[in-house]
Formats: structure tokens, sequence, C-alpha cells
């Protein structure tokens, strides 16, 4: 991270520049010391594909990735990800084509209301890059703090293992 | 939220510097504090953010055998270092059976024992808490106290302690480094989070400014690894806080115990340590009936806080089945569901 230089020690809830990358491209904001993540980017950005769900830690809704691990955005200041990468799910499609792991969900009907869906398939992104051949108990460890309150969760471990399986 | 004042300090002189101001507090993953503010639970004057104090973030091992955990180690690279692994299992069995795996990508080591209590009055505004506001009452009391605590507890304060991570560390003599306006210190983790008693507030054995910096094991910690576990009793198998939870470990001589360790979890507003338990099996034979009397040992203690008696019996069993589990030994990998009765399957360790 960049140091703010000529910044004070602290000061009141401060805008400050804030350096990171965000789906792969340099990004940088005026962003308050206060403002978290998730509201960064649903309303100042308008990247609404990460969802509010509980908003206070419980659902999974809002997972992005920062440096490639799952976080939730719902509890992490928008000012912590200056320096670090943050991909979102409107990160993974190559040029209108879907990922892997997205075209998983779609061919195993691994999604039923969606709205869940993206912080589902950020959470499995983070697991297939730390380990791209899981077993299902492994998945089901990946994905506790997720929450479907549709599917029953079955599809959504079967297009996981399929896209594990697919990049095997 | 409010807001606040937001300091980043470079070092730990700084940051305490900065904390002893009347209203700081210190941020590290933030999980549980960020949540807090913005239920408005607590309104903090100034956050002194800590993550970017170097030096913090170390898993070193020590001459001894033992191990410092940096402040600041994430609890997913604890649980998944594959060394600690192998000298901890059941403290990163503890770890694996908390929260969630992206919870676990943020929360620290330092900040896990800072946690504040689950308490649903605690998270609820509109309920009288003593931990909130001193002096308000305690609308637990006589309230829903089904997961409340068995031991320790007082007229003033129900409320237990939720930490996993706390349970075995207690259990191994672990050290908290501390640094504060007055310099360098340490408190046997068994003493650092206190009981209610008529100040509920007072949840730690901190002093206003002070911070942790590490978190120590001892080498003889190690000596437990071949029979060494964490069981944890919940609503469901994943994701949620503990009933009850204990953490057992045996030294063995053939079939006879040359040293037990035994703490139990969301028992207590702190990781309770169960002396007696351990000395009761200190050169016993390792077999049930004597994990039993453990278990009769550990809660001797224990009185129902209200409707919450049937967790009294249940930590019995908790801590019986614990033993059972630890003297069978160590599994060569930690199981698919961390920590839990039914687990089956491995987790890889990556």
């Amino acid at each position: 991270m960049q140091p703010d230089r000529h910044a004070p020690p602290s000061s009141l809830s401060r805008a400050r520049t804030r350096a990171f990358r965000l789906n792969g491209r340099a990004h940088a904001a005026l962003v308050a010391d206060h403002v978290l993540l998730l509201d960064y980017l649903r309303e100042g950005l308008g990247l609404t594909g990460t969802k509010r769900g509980c908003d206070g830690g419980e659902c999974g809704a809002c997972t992005v990735l920062i440096d490639g691990r799952p976080r939730l955005a719902c509890l992490t200041r928008a000012g912590e990800c200056a320096g670090h990468q943050v991909e979102t799910i409107e990160g993974l499609a190559d040029g209108g084509r879907m990922s892997p792991l997205q075209r998983a969900f779609h061919e195993r009907l691994g999604t039923q209301c969606g709205y869940c869906t993206p912080g589902m398939i950020m959470a499995a992104e983070g697991l297939l890059r730390r380990n791209p051949d899981p077993d299902e108990a492994a998945i089901r460890a990946a994905l506790a703090g997720n929450i479907c309150r549709c599917t029953g969760y079955v599809k959504i471990i079967e297009a996981v293992q399929s896209a594990a399986g697919s990049a095997r | 939220m409010n807001r606040f004042d937001y300091a980043r300090p470079a070092t730990i002189a700084e940051a305490v510097a900065l904390a002893a101001e009347p209203g700081a507090t210190y941020l590290a993953g933030g999980t549980n504090l960020l949540d807090l503010m913005k239920g408005d639970l607590v309104r903090p004057a100034r956050l002194v953010d800590v993550t970017h104090i170097p030096g913090l973030d170390a898993i070193e091992p020590l001459a001894d055998g033992g191990v410092r955990i940096g402040a600041l180690v994430r609890n997913a690279d604890l649980a998944h270092d594959a060394d600690f692994a192998r000298r901890f299992p059941a403290i990163a069995e503890a770890l694996l059976a908390g929260a969630s795996a992206q919870l676990r990508n943020a929360a620290t080591a330092g900040g896990n024992l800072l946690q504040r209590t689950r308490c649903a009055y605690f998270y609820d505004a509109a309920s009288a808490c003593n931990k909130r506001t001193p002096g308000a009452g305690c609308d637990a009391r006589g309230g829903e106290t089904r997961m409340q605590a068995v031991l320790g507890w007082s007229e003033h304060c129900i409320a237990t302690h939720p930490s996993d991570f706390c349970v075995p560390l207690v259990a191994f003599d672990a050290i908290v480094e501390i640094e504060g306006p007055k310099g360098r210190r340490e408190c046997p983790l068994e003493h650092f989070h206190r009981l209610p008693g008529d100040t509920p507030e007072r949840e730690s054995d901190l002093a206003p400014g002070e911070m942790i910096t590490a978190v120590r094991l001892p080498g003889a910690a190690a000596q437990f690894a071949g029979h060494a576990r964490y069981l944890k009793v919940r609503d469901r198998t994943s994701y949620a806080f503990a009933i009850v939870s204990a953490a057992a470990a045996l030294r063995l001589d053939g079939e006879t115990i040359v040293e037990a360790r035994l703490a139990l979890g969301s028992v207590a507003a702190k990781p309770w340590r169960a002396h007696a338990a351990e000395a009761l099996l200190a050169g016993a034979q390792a077999n049930e009936a004597n994990f039993r009397r453990a278990a009769e040992a550990a809660l001797a203690e224990a009185r129902p806080a209200g409707a919450n008696g049937y967790k009294i019996e249940l930590a019995r069993r908790v801590v019986r089945r614990a033993f059972i589990l630890a003297h069978a030994g160590t599994p060569a990998r930690i199981q698919a569901l961390p920590a839990s009765p039914f687990a089956t399957g491995a987790l890889r360790h990556v």
C-alpha cells in the first residue's frame, strides 16, 4: 500500500485515495474510512453482483476474493483493500464467456432463485484455486459459510465437482 | 456505524500511544468489531488499525519446541500451516471447527481471544445488558438461557465466551504476550479472560491501551500431539457456535495416563480449564470409567443459569467422548467436519 505521506496520523472518517486492483484492473478511489467493501462495490461502483444478504457475516452472499481468498465484503472496510487484488463475480467471465465454474452452475442447475449464487461461486472459486481437485467433503467445508434457501445444496456441490472434473 | 477517527500506526509504540486515548479500540480482522459497530452496539471514537505493523503475522518455532503465534496470524493460515497442525493438531482442529472459510481468512489470533460473547441479549440493543451498559441489568437472566453459562457465572452476567481456538490453547498453557503504555508483559491465557462477577464489562486482563502481540505455546504442548482432540457440539455440524466443546489430550505410557489436559468451551465467560479432572487422570488407566470420573470432576461446580441444566450433562458426555477420541489417537488428517462427533472422511490440508 502507498502510505498517505501527507496525512496526519489520524483523522475523523477521512476520505482517502485508495489504489487496488479490481477484477484485474488498476482502480483508484476516494473512500471514507468507515465505508465497507460491500457498500462501495454496490453503491459506489454499481457492481451489484455481490449480494447483500444478512449484512452481518452469516450468509456468505457477499463473498468476494481478496488476494485470491474468499472474504466477506460486508465485514471488510473498502480501505483495507488498498494494495490488494479484489475480485467479484463480475470479473469471472472472460469477454462474455462464462468461467468454467459459472458454466458448471448453469449446466448442473446449481442456481434456483440465484441470490446466493455469486457468493457460492466466489467461495468455490477460492477453493478451486487453492485445491483444484477437492473431494465432496472439502467442497462442503469450503461452502459451509454460504447459505442457500432453495437448492438443498446437492446441485451446488455437483456443479463444483463438475467444474473441478472438467479442469482435470 | 458511527464515524470514527481512523489511525494506522506502523509500530507497536505508535499503536499503544494512539490506543491510550479514551474511546480508542484496536482493529485487526474486524470480523467481530465491524459487525458490532454496524449494529451500533459499540461506538469506538477511534480505531487503531494494527494490521500494518510489521512482524506480528509470523508463526515462529521456539527453541523449546513450542511456537509463537503472532497476533495478526489469520485463523486459516494457522490451521493450514502443516508444521503447526502436526504438532498442535487439536488447535488446528478447533480453528477449522470455527466460523466459515471466509471468516477464517480474515479473523486473527489476537482478535479471536478478544471476540465478544454471542449472547443474544448482548447483541440486542433493546435488551438490558450489564456488559454493554454497566448497571443496566441482565435480560438474559430469566430469558432464553439455552446457550448460556453453567460455570463461573454471576447474577450480573451469564454469557459465555464463544471461542473454539482458546479452548485447546488454555488446555496447553498458552501465554499471551502483551504490550502497553507500561511496557511489555505476559499473562497466562488461563488468567487472561475474567469471570463476570459484578463487572461483566471487564472481559479480559488487558488494561486500557494494551494490545496482544502474540500467543505462545510451550514445547510441552507438542508432547500431546499423538492424543489430542477438540470436540464441538452445536446445533448443526458446520458454521455454528458451540453449545459445549472440549479439548482433551493425553500423554500415555502404554495404557497409563502420564498427564492429561482438559478445557471446556462455551460453558463460561472464559475458556474453562479443568485442573481437577486432569489431576484425577494423572497416573490412572486410560479407560471409559476414568474418563467418566474426570467428566464428573470437571462439572462438579456447574449450576444451571436458567433452563440450561441440560448443558451440564451434555458437557460431561462431551468430555468423556473427547477423551475417548484422544485415547484412540489423533487422526492423520483433520476430519472433513472438524471437531464433529459425526465426522467422516478427511479434509485435505492444503
